[in-house]
């Protein structure tokens, strides 16, 4: 819109000064402790990169990193093309639309720490139905004391929590390709597996990208579901980089080392968000 | 009177607009005549005000209106897409821009129901524009532009998405309906036919520029230059390429005629001369030139013949009353009406005849 | 493939239809030779496109039977019935270049690799797509788009019937006019049967042999654009053919036979007498291109001149019933009023209750 309206910029005020206070000034603080040491009594000394050089060395940091690559990539590894399969499955008229919308809708509408509160108690192997039921057919599991369990527990939960919006994002972008398409490849003879790959997939790129970026920043950042679940154990075989992160800054009170492993944790979300993105959407610059 | 003051629009370093003037007024349509992307959405929405253009002003009665947001002008616009309130009845959406301008509910009674009987809506007043057919959620759209009484209303290819023959009703219609109103109505279309039945004022518009703007009887036998006169005909007129040597212009060696006193201010050398596809006849004119072709498809529908021959050295095409059929390949002559004949120079503007 | 015959069709897409307005297509019946243009003709709704998904097989009828020679297909899957279809939105496989795209339905076949090139190759200099075969396909113009569509249907071969459904419609006037005569061009080269649906009456007399023209899920009349133009058996067909359509004027039959319209005697009803036609609502149907201006006949006041390039359309009135006329461009309109309207002998059609009378 090219018209004149500087009473616009009243409107938007308010939300600038709102976030403003909630992010821009909070970061800066962050900023500001990153680069300082203190020992108490508000007193505060100029360090410069020391905080930063020290978390980026740490073993601590390193494999609490490593373990929240590995979960996050086996975690978009399942989600993406089981909600695409799900996606593909609904159906586009009647009233089962309605059904399976809703369906999908439910684990999404669950508070996050209630998630995390279900699954704890769901995968208890004593009395949770399905700790109990799987050590009845005859493994032997408890996610409070196995290191593999607990990832299985974990990802588990995120699967069920989750896929959900990736089916819904696919199934909007399913529902809007134009019948001629289907018509079209039903007189060429089109298999299922090249409509699948032809039509479909291509039309859902777009919402695809926005999924597998929404996944990735979500399941990089995780933290209520899992710290409810496991809170980062048995051990720290669970320990991802946010629950690490809460343990050095609340636990031990580090303000310096942990606002660096702030800043390091949220440039390198920027990065790959930047990098998957440059990625997939190369095709539409051409 | 809506002036355009050399107005261009110009977004992300792409020309949608090259600078136009025009004044339109309220005394029959504005017909706008081009392409897809000639510039007739960018144009009216200038008009409207939905846009601002890059350079120039826009005037409406005198008063300089180009900064003016939409909102506070007289305008009405009607879209391709049948564009009404999906969850209203007929009756709210025809009502709804006179409740935003505050009337009594009286004076809004009177004002709908006295459109409604204007576009034969009255039977369907409670329905949902759902429950309409095509034809009478435009006429819906219609009344809600009209019932506002504006001094501006603009139509962007209203009837495009309806029935051959409900879009010849409609477009019959129209000009009966927006008469009497005293406002100034802009038209868009990519239908040559449609312009010219409409009748008024027509600017033709290719890539972004205004090549002519006048009544439509004139464009249509006096266009100024040769991409008018391709704009506005359907079927395509036929553009041959000639010569001017001495007093007479060739077309191929074989055919040629005579140029008369009229034509004396043709230059010598390259000239196109353009033909309406009535005008070249497969039947002895009695008068004219005459030229051999091939035919390549030869086409009856209902009172008249359409036939697409070739010469050596272009493809011509040739429509005329009655039902003539040929066999594809056959030989056969053909009349060229020059009396007709419309000359331009190789640049392409008109040459008119003395 | 040399026949196609449609028997006692009739399509409902409600799946318990009760009465008439629950049936899509009603009783349609007619057969089709081979190798000709034809044309589903009728406004939205009539039923065509219901009618071309039947034969094309992405519609089961609910009853009646489809008949290609003597194979009866009505329960054949589109890619086995041996035809091709065009939409009314170009659809293309995006992702794919325009070689791969026409390439799609033979390669679907497990057509030999040489073979495909040929044919793709040959459909493609044959429909002027050569120079784009490595173009990626999204990137291309509508009309060009559509090219492709109809390529992928060209390039099989045994194709032996092409559907068309309005394809033209998201196509500019004059690539438009472009496009319909290559598809003319194309139709007179080649051995395939074309059937195109419509509602835009110059596109389906230009195109087609034959025009069946439709409403409300009825056949209402076919014939050769020619013999529809002429001949309107329904005084819809002659409201929707020619442009404008039929002048359709109230009438009654006098003792003496002759057709009268307000009193104004018109011709003589080969029914003789008025007697059993009385009871219905009779008109006399009349093309403006059959109107003319005499010294005696229904006294008229000229309305409005609409000048359409080649021709010109007048409209006159007689009270409260309007006649149209047709001149050339270079008649003249003579300038004495009163005007006085008659029409050409043996072009006006008496009807009764919409249907043409003997």
């Amino acid at each position: 819109m090219k018209t004149e309206n500087p009473k616009a910029w009243f409107l938007v005020l308010p939300v600038v000064v709102l976030v403003a206070f909630n992010a821009v000034i909070p970061l800066m603080a962050v900023v500001n402790y990153s680069v300082q040491e203190t020992f108490g009594n508000n007193e505060f000394f100029f360090e410069g990169v020391k905080w930063f050089r020290e978390v980026m060395t740490s073993q601590r940091f390193r494999d609490a990193l490593s373990r929240q690559i590995f979960f996050t990539s086996i975690i978009l590894l399942i989600e993406i093309p089981l909600g695409v399969i799900i996606a593909l499955a609904m159906p586009h008229r009647g009233w089962g639309v309605s059904v399976c919308l809703v369906l999908m809708a439910m684990p999404l509408l669950i508070p996050w720490n209630v998630v995390g509160a279900i699954w704890n108690i769901f995968a208890l192997p004593d009395i949770g139905l399905l700790g109990h039921s799987l050590n009845k057919l005859g493994w032997d599991y408890n996610y409070t004391r196995q290191p593999i369990a607990a990832w299985f527990t974990l990802v588990a939960m995120d699967v069920w929590h989750w896929t959900s919006l990736v089916v819904l994002l696919c199934y909007a972008a399913l529902t809007a390709i134009p019948d001629a398409y289907y018509q079209a490849a039903r007189i060429d003879g089109a298999s299922r597996w090249a409509v699948f790959r032809r039509i479909q997939l291509p039309k859902m790129k777009r919402v695809l990208i926005i999924a597998v970026l929404l996944r990735f920043m979500d399941s990089f950042m995780i933290y209520t579901e899992a710290v409810v679940l496991t809170g980062g154990g048995p051990g720290n075989s669970t320990t991802l980089l946010s629950i690490d992160l809460v343990k050095i800054a609340l636990g031990q009170f580090d303000l310096g080392p942990a606002a660096a492993m702030s800043l390091i944790y949220f440039l390198i979300i920027l990065l790959l968000s930047w990098i998957f993105y440059a990625v997939m959407t190369r095709d539409e610059l051409e | 009177m809506l002036e355009l003051n050399d107005v261009s629009l110009e977004v992300g370093g792409h020309i949608h607009l090259y600078p136009t003037n025009l004044s339109l007024g309220a005394e029959g349509f504005n017909t706008l005549l081009g392409d897809t992307l000639s510039g007739k959405t960018s144009l009216l929405r200038l008009m409207a005000g939905l846009t601002r253009p890059s350079k120039g002003r826009v005037k409406f009665d005198g008063a300089d209106v180009t900064g003016l947001a939409v909102q506070k002008r007289n305008v009405a616009m009607v879209y391709q897409q049948f564009i009404n309130y999906p969850n209203l009845s007929v009756w709210e959406n025809i009502a709804s821009p006179l409740r935003v301008a505050g009337l009594k509910i009286d004076e809004i009674k009177r004002r709908v129901s006295s459109i409604a009987e204007l576009l034969k809506l009255t039977p369907y007043l409670d329905r949902q524009p759902s429950q309409l057919s095509g034809g009478q959620q435009q006429r819906a759209a219609i009344a809600r532009a009209l019932v506002k009484e504006c001094k501006l209303v603009l139509l962007d290819e209203p009837f495009a998405n309806l029935d051959y023959k409900l879009r010849e009703s409609l477009r019959d219609e129209l000009p009966r309906l927006l008469a009497d109103r005293g406002a100034i109505v802009v038209y868009a279309t990519t239908e040559p036919s449609e312009a010219l039945q409409l009748g008024g004022l027509v600017a033709t518009l290719f890539e972004g520029r205004v090549t002519q703007f006048g009544p439509s009887s004139s464009l249509y036998r006096f266009p100024r230059d040769l991409r008018t006169a391709q704009i506005l005909s359907d079927p395509p007129i036929n553009i041959a390429p000639g010569k001017k040597i001495g007093s007479r212009l060739e077309l191929t060696a074989s055919v040629g005629w005579e140029l008369g006193h009229a034509h004396t201010n043709l230059p010598e050398g390259d000239i196109y001369v353009g033909l309406r596809p009535h005008h070249v006849l497969p039947e002895n004119l009695g008068r004219g030139v005459s030229i051999e072709g091939r035919v390549r498809i030869s086409v009856v529908s209902g009172s008249e013949s359409v036939i697409r021959f070739e010469t050596d050295s272009m493809l011509w095409v040739s429509n005329s009353q009655g039902l003539k059929r040929f066999d594809v390949g056959e030989t056969t002559s053909f009349w060229l009406d020059i009396d007709r004949a419309m000359y331009f120079r190789p640049d392409g503007s008109q040459i008119a005849l003395d | 493939m040399a026949r196609i015959r449609l028997q006692d069709l009739a399509h409902s897409y409600h799946p318990n239809p009760s009465d008439d307005r629950d049936w899509a297509l009603r009783g349609v019946d007619f057969v089709w030779d081979d190798g000709g243009a034809f044309a589903l003709l009728g406004p939205s709704g009539c039923g065509k496109t219901t009618l071309l998904n039947l034969i094309s097989g992405l519609l089961r009828p609910t009853k009646g039977r489809i008949v290609f020679d003597e194979q009866d297909v009505t329960m054949l899957e589109p890619r086995v019935r041996n035809i091709a279809q065009v939409f009314q939105f170009p659809v293309v496989y995006d992702t794919m270049t325009v070689y791969e795209n026409l390439a799609f339905p033979l390669r679907n076949r497990g057509v030999q690799p040489e073979v495909v090139d040929r044919r793709v190759r040959s459909v493609a200099s044959a429909l002027g797509l050569d120079a784009s075969l490595n173009n990626r396909a999204r990137a291309l113009t509508a009309d060009a788009k559509q090219k492709i569509s109809l390529g992928r249907g060209l390039v099989r071969q045994d194709v032996s019937a092409i559907l068309f459904d309005e394809p033209l419609t998201v196509i500019d006037p004059h690539l438009k006019w472009r496009l319909r005569s290559e598809l003319k061009a194309l139709h007179q080269q080649s051995p395939f049967t074309m059937i195109y649906v419509t509602h835009d009456q110059t596109e389906a007399l230009t195109f087609a042999d034959q025009v069946v023209v439709m409403n409300e899920g009825e056949v209402i009349q076919i014939g050769t654009p020619a013999a529809l133009f002429d001949r309107p058996n329904h005084t819809f067909v002659g409201h929707f053919i020619g442009s404008p359509g039929m002048n359709l004027l109230p009438v009654s039959v006098d003792q003496a036979g002759v057709v009268r319209f307000e009193g104004y005697a018109i011709q003589n009803s080969s029914q003789g007498s008025g007697e059993n036609l009385a009871a219905k609502g009779l008109q006399i149907g009349v093309r403006p291109e059959f109107v003319r201006l005499q010294r005696e006949g229904i006294p008229v006041n000229l309305v409005r001149v609409i000048d359409a390039g080649h021709m010109r359309i007048l409209e006159f009135r007689h009270g409260e019933h309007s006649i149209k006329m047709v001149l050339s461009e270079s008649s003249a309109i003579p300038d004495r009023t009163p005007y006085f309207l008659g029409f050409e002998p043996n072009r006006a059609h008496l009807y009764a209750d919409g249907w043409i009378v003997a």
